[in-house]
């Protein structure tokens, strides 16, 4: 594939609000998962919340889109002048040539839960105040960042689960490609809720404890929140040597079943296969891999698998879910943007609360941050449904081999 | 931007009054035989037992005009990539969950969850047609049609591969239903191809236009067209229907449509 440029990138979870909090978390080590006290959730299970989320107040004219996922989204949206990179870009290319691709799995479905309970007792109908499309509906998230950001071009939310947000950056490659825009916002965001924290608890995938990826002992999920974008543009004639690009995609399906991955990892090792061949690289071109890890026995083992038959087993790796929680439809993106941040401080962040690695899941798993030299990255995310997707990054210019 | 060609090698249908697409084109080409009855969704085909009593109607849906377009197409399922399209997923299911989450009982089925994902029909598709390519699922409100089509084209003249488009929308019970009245299931399967072949039914040519999007005048099918997201492709099912050559514009977001030239090849 032609390789495209993250020109601009945010994050916001619960180990920061932008890139600032977010690298000085990955240095020192610190996880944003605490003990939940979300709402009215009774679970005993640790979450990642991201502080002050309901203190965003939407715009006048955009208050139909009011509900936490939307306000999470304009939290990120503001750190690090990336509505400012989005205008800038915008006005250079024309409003109808940015396109919009953002992923997440729940959208706004807290409203509903909660409007749920207000259902009037006479006739069961839904409180006038609440709004399917500018909340419930998935799109909602794409339909307001786009008014927020000014933006005219084509627009979708890709809705797979735990791959959504790393699969945007497909579809505005092909969008790109095929000259229907000039640059995307990619991205995604997804915020805590009911649905999620109930339903991961009732297929028993949630741990107690905060998430141990790859561990002997992993048990379960922590489920975070996050919202995180970047906006794609095509590589320049000359390109900053700090530059992040995106190299390689690849995307697959395990045609297995709902909520369980492949045993032997057959989709994900398909994703990574096709991920490196349009990157153009051999597995001993990666120098880390940001692990899809979520921390449950079957997800991990799987995943070791197919890592370790296609990369080896000396790619260190480690997943950020530790410090994060498992952010689902904002995962691929926030972990696109720690790639990033990899990158382009040569720094390899281990997977925090990991103590024992499972040995037989066969990856070089990071316990201790490591300092190296980091030129191209690997990024899993795979979701229910049996989606799948392997990103690949690099820094400067065909990573920095070729300098 | 460069114009987007692909070839139309298969076309499945369900719909209110539809029942597929050999029994559905004569009446969308004559729309005086058209009598708008409720959709009926078949069982599903290709899935084991135990997943097929899982399945709420938007899986019954995607998979009844998935293997229809396909094998229209003389392709094999397995090896097709898919773009599947909806605005709204299993509202059925998502009602059902809302219900318990508001109860004194918030235990979920751990069924209802894991099919509340908008890619659960996506999911069983690849499950049933044992389809391991990528696929791609997409929502836009209104505009899912379109939005899930510029996927499909793009990938197609992009990635130089034959895509499966899966659109597919069905109604929520109370009381969503009255914040979303979708009124009855539709659901659309299109085999698009890169290159023509013996078997191509239609050239479609792509792009993104100011125009309005084109209604069905004098026809019950504009209600339909107009109340469910995946029925907005119904201009240009008319078209391939009466396989003549034409232009047709096709509802997106506020801002632009897509305008779709389609050349019959046979």
């Amino acid at each position: 594939m032609t390789p495209l440029v993250l020109t601009h990138f945010t994050a916001t979870s619960c180990i920061g609000r932008g890139l600032h909090e977010t690298l000085a978390a990955l240095k020192e080590r610190r996880t944003g998962l605490a003990p939940c006290a979300f709402e009215s959730v009774e679970l005993d299970t640790h979450i990642g919340e991201v502080p002050g989320v309901d203190g965003e107040r939407l715009p006048d004219g955009l208050q139909e889109f009011d509900c936490r996922n939307n306000r999470l989204a304009q939290l990120a949206l503001r750190q690090d002048g990336f509505m400012a990179a989005v205008e800038k870009s915008a006005r250079r290319w024309g409003r109808r040539r940015v396109g919009i691709f953002l992923g997440t799995s729940t959208s706004g479905i807290l409203e509903t839960e909660l409007a749920y309970r207000h259902r009037d007792p006479a006739t069961g109908a839904l409180p006038d105040s609440f709004q399917y499309r500018g909340t419930h509906n998935a799109f909602s998230v794409a339909d307001f960042a786009r008014q927020a950001l000014n933006l005219e071009g084509p627009a979708a939310v890709v809705c797979s689960a735990c791959s959504s947000s790393a699969k945007v950056f497909g579809s505005a490659r092909r969008m790109m490609e095929a000259g229907l825009i000039d640059a995307a916002v990619v991205g995604g965001v997804d915020s805590l809720c009911l649905t999620t924290l109930y339903g991961f608890h009732s297929l028993q995938l949630v741990s107690r404890l905060p998430c141990r990826p790859f561990d002997v002992t992993r048990d379960g999920i922590s489920i975070g929140e996050a919202a995180a974008f970047a906006l794609l543009e095509r590589v320049p004639a000359t390109l900053d040597s700090n530059a992040v690009t995106l190299l390689g995609i690849g995307e697959s399906s395990d045609a297995y079943h709902m909520s369980s991955p492949h045993p032997e990892g057959r989709g994900a090792r398909t994703a990574m296969l096709q991920a490196l061949e349009t990157a153009g690289l051999t597995p001993q071109d990666i120098d880390y891999i940001n692990l899809h890890g979520t921390g449950t026995p079957s997800n991990d083992s799987a995943e070791g698998r197919a890592v370790a038959a296609v990369l080896g087993s000396k790619v260190p790796g480690s997943s950020t879910k530790g410090a994060t929680g498992h952010t689902l439809g904002a995962a691929g993106a926030l972990e696109a943007v720690i790639c990033a941040l990899a990158l382009q401080q040569d720094l390899m962040p281990a997977g925090l609360n990991t103590r024992e690695v499972d040995p037989t899941t066969g990856v070089d798993y990071l316990l201790e941050n490591r300092r190296g030299r980091v030129a191209h990255v690997m990024s899993n995310s795979f979701g229910f449904g049996g989606s799948n997707c392997s990103l690949i990054f690099g820094r400067g210019r065909r990573g920095r081999r070729d300098e | 931007m460069t114009p987007l060609t692909v070839y139309v090698e298969g076309i499945g249908l369900l719909g209110p009054g539809l029942n597929d697409w050999a029994s559905g084109a004569p009446l969308l080409v004559d729309a005086s035989s058209y009598v708008r009855q409720a959709t009926v969704l078949p069982a599903p085909a290709g899935l084991p037992p135990a997943e097929r009593r899982r399945t709420g109607e938007i899986v019954k849906l995607a998979l009844a005009v998935g293997f229809e377009a396909t094998a229209r197409s003389g392709m094999s399922p397995a090896t097709l990539p898919t773009v599947f399209a909806s605005s709204g997923g299993d509202g059925h299911n998502c009602h059902e969950i809302c219900l318990t989450l508001a109860s004194d009982d918030r235990q979920l089925s751990p069924t209802r969850f894991h099919n509340s994902v908008h890619n659960a029909a996506a999911g069983y598709w690849s499950i049933a047609a044992g389809a391991t390519p990528s696929s791609n699922v997409v929502c836009a409100y209104d505009a899912s049609f379109a939005a899930g089509l510029l996927e499909a084209l793009t990938q197609v003249v992009v990635d130089r591969t034959a895509v499966l488009l899966l659109a597919c929308d069905v109604s929520y019970p109370e009381p969503l239903h009255t914040k979303r009245p979708i009124p009855d299931a539709f659901g659309v399967g299109l085999v698009l191809t890169p290159g023509r072949r013996e078997s191509s039914l239609a050239r479609l040519t792509a792009t993104l236009t100011n125009a309005p999007a084109d209604r069905i005048p004098d026809s019950p099918l504009e209600a339909v067209r107009a109340s469910i997201p995946a029925a907005r492709s119904l201009p240009l099912l008319l078209r391939l229907a009466r396989r003549e050559a034409g232009h047709v514009v096709i509802d997106y977001l506020e801002t632009q449509r897509v305008a779709i030239e389609v050349a019959p090849c046979r």
